[in-house]
């Protein structure tokens, strides 16, 4: 997995993690079922728009508050091939790559890129471009052994071997 | 150069003499910590690595907090999941209904939790026993399921920002009070990342159960941590009860910080933070009329005994408005006997309040207290994000116990100087 292409779900800041999935789904611990809740607060109609390998991007501290991992599972599980954020919380961020949720600072084109735009991620230079408007941006791409654990799919994969 | 609090923990716990902000280091836990919502996904993950150990039986606490008494079958399951786990794992510090508080009420209490103490938990208020003088952080659950496996974690050592508390505060401006001042000062990621350190000759008028407050919502300001220095205060609190070994860390001297304020707790007024975020915060002089249907008093933030001390004392021979909904969660079973016994339950149930049983229930829109589409709650809890109670339309106000009690007296957001 060393680069991803999608359309854009576009949200703007402090993105929770109580509208990621909402504390009324945490009594499972499924994939699927948090999946189909996914952003339900926030956004009512994103499950039924969600296509495998949709981007999401949100503008600073995106996954704020709990530290329920249920959040990436269910981006993940929706189908969603990377976050680009301004900013990440320190827990999502950890949980995410953790999970294997491929995610990217850039503030850049965090502002930039609109909802609905075709946007494509290269892990291994950083480099993301809006392929709607042709404008590249650089994020700082992760180091190779992070690389590896989103691929493996997590670090209990990666550990595994 | 030289090293915050939070550094010299885990430097320690690192086994090394120096750490610097940025490195990223392994460290060794004294506790690991979940709940039943976040230890299912962590046993998942534990038994889908295959493993067959856990690090150590006594540096495990599980606590079935958030949806017990279990609400429905799933949670019902969930719990039993958790509880086969810690039978089979003979893991000492399992907590049941009957036994079990609201977590971060419940460890400092039981003593599993001190000065010096490296903790993670799956779940992010975890950064409670900053308060203790302990460094403590939260996490998710493939890092719990890690941690109960190799008791260890890995660290990117934080930066911090300082926090010097001078001054007395006023009589009804409490913990909740300074922290929700200083989130609306800084922001949600005011402190990204970072510690937060608390400092100050203020701090001697901050009681246990305020600084647990303050440091349980560092995480509302993005914190890694929040931490407090050890002095007579803790000492007493942790004295004959903190089952470990006490070690007192201190900031060195040219330790660096990021940024540095100096807040006048004199100068602090009772304070509200109003939807969606804990930075929307406005003083008790600036709500304006805000009318509600619910209170909540208790949670991992104010369900401490001083907090239901306070509660009572607004309440006293005061009638809940018509309208509104007083529901009181007392953080522990110890908690709940000891404001039983000091009469507090007499003083919320004549006024029109009801007492539950220890819970993290409605705090995160779980059950015990769920909001409906347009309903407003002030409630004591950490977190007001859009449908955190409840309906996705509905609304939550943060604030102390005094300003809650206040408010349900009322039906509207009140200053307790008012009532």
């Amino acid at each position: 997995m060393e680069s991803v292409k999608g359309r854009v779900h576009k949200y703007g800041d402090n993105v929770d993690t109580d509208v990621i999935i909402p504390a009324r789904y945490l009594n499972t611990a499924s994939h699927k079922e948090l999946a189909a809740h996914c952003m339900e607060d926030i956004d009512k109609d994103f499950v039924n728009k969600v296509r495998p390998g949709d981007i999401m991007v949100a503008e600073k501290n995106f996954g704020c508050g709990s530290s329920r991992e249920h959040a990436p599972i269910a981006i993940k599980t929706s189908g969603i091939s990377c976050v680009i954020a301004s900013t990440f919380a320190r827990i999502f961020y950890r949980n995410a790559i953790n999970i294997g949720l491929p995610i990217m600072e850039c503030d850049e084109a965090a502002k930039d890129i609109k909802d609905g735009d075709e946007v494509s991620v290269d892990f291994n230079t950083g480099i993301i471009t809006n392929e709607t408007t042709g404008k590249t941006y650089k994020a700082e791409p992760f180091p190779e052994f992070i690389q590896n654990i989103i691929a493996k799919g997590g670090l209990i994969n990666y550990i595994k071997g | 150069m030289g090293m915050t609090m939070s550094q010299k923990i885990l430097a320690a716990h690192a086994g090394l003499s120096q750490v610097k902000a940025g490195q990223l280091i392994e460290a060794k836990l004294d506790m690991v910590l979940g709940n039943d919502v976040t230890s299912p996904v962590a046993i998942n993950v534990f038994e889908g690595c295959k493993a067959d150990s856990v690090f150590d039986n006594e540096k495990i606490a599980m606590v079935m907090d958030h949806f017990t008494p279990n609400k429905d079958i799933k949670s019902a399951q969930n719990c039993k999941q958790v509880r086969e786990f810690a039978g089979k794992y003979e893991i000492k510090n399992y907590f049941d209904v009957g036994q079990m508080g609201i977590e971060h009420a419940l460890l400092p209490e039981k003593g599993l939790v001190g000065p010096g103490s490296l903790v993670i938990g799956a779940d992010s208020h975890t950064c409670t026993y900053g308060a203790l003088g302990a460094f403590s952080t939260g996490v998710g659950s493939t890092d719990m399921a890690a941690g109960m496996i190799s008791g260890k974690a890995w660290f990117k050592v934080p930066s911090a920002i300082k926090f010097e508390l001078v001054g007395k505060p006023a009589p009804w401006v409490s913990g909740k009070d300074v922290i929700l001042q200083i989130i609306g000062m800084i922001g949600v990621d005011g402190a990204l990342y970072k510690s937060m350190e608390f400092c100050g000759d203020g701090l001697r008028f901050l009681n246990i159960d305020d600084r647990l407050c303050i440091a349980n919502m560092a995480i509302e300001a993005g914190a890694k941590n929040g931490i407090f220095p050890v002095d007579d205060i803790t000492r007493k609190y942790c004295h004959n009860r903190f089952k470990g070994e006490p070690v007192e860390y201190t900031a060195d001297p040219d330790a660096e910080y990021d940024e540095c304020y100096t807040i006048d707790l004199s100068t602090l007024r009772p304070t509200v933070a109003f939807p969606h975020l804990p930075e929307n915060t406005r003083t008790i002089d600036n709500v304006g009329e805000v009318k509600i249907d619910q209170v909540v008093i208790g949670s991992c933030t104010n369900g401490r005994l001083t907090d239901l001390r306070i509660a009572a004392k607004v309440l006293k021979g005061k009638k809940i408005a018509p309208g509104v909904r007083c529901i009181i969660f007392p953080g522990t079973q110890q908690i709940w006997l000891d404001a039983m016994n000091e009469g507090l339950f007499e003083i919320f149930v004549k006024a029109g309040a009801v007492v539950s049983t220890p819970t993290c229930g409605p705090c995160l829109g779980g059950h015990m207290g769920i909001l409906a589409a347009g309903e407003k709650a002030v409630s004591t809890t950490n977190r007001n994000f859009v449908g955190r109670m409840g309906h996705v339309d509905s609304e939550v106000y943060l604030a102390s116990p005094a300003v809650a009690a206040a408010s349900a007296i009322t039906g509207y957001i009140t200053d307790p100087e008012k009532v």
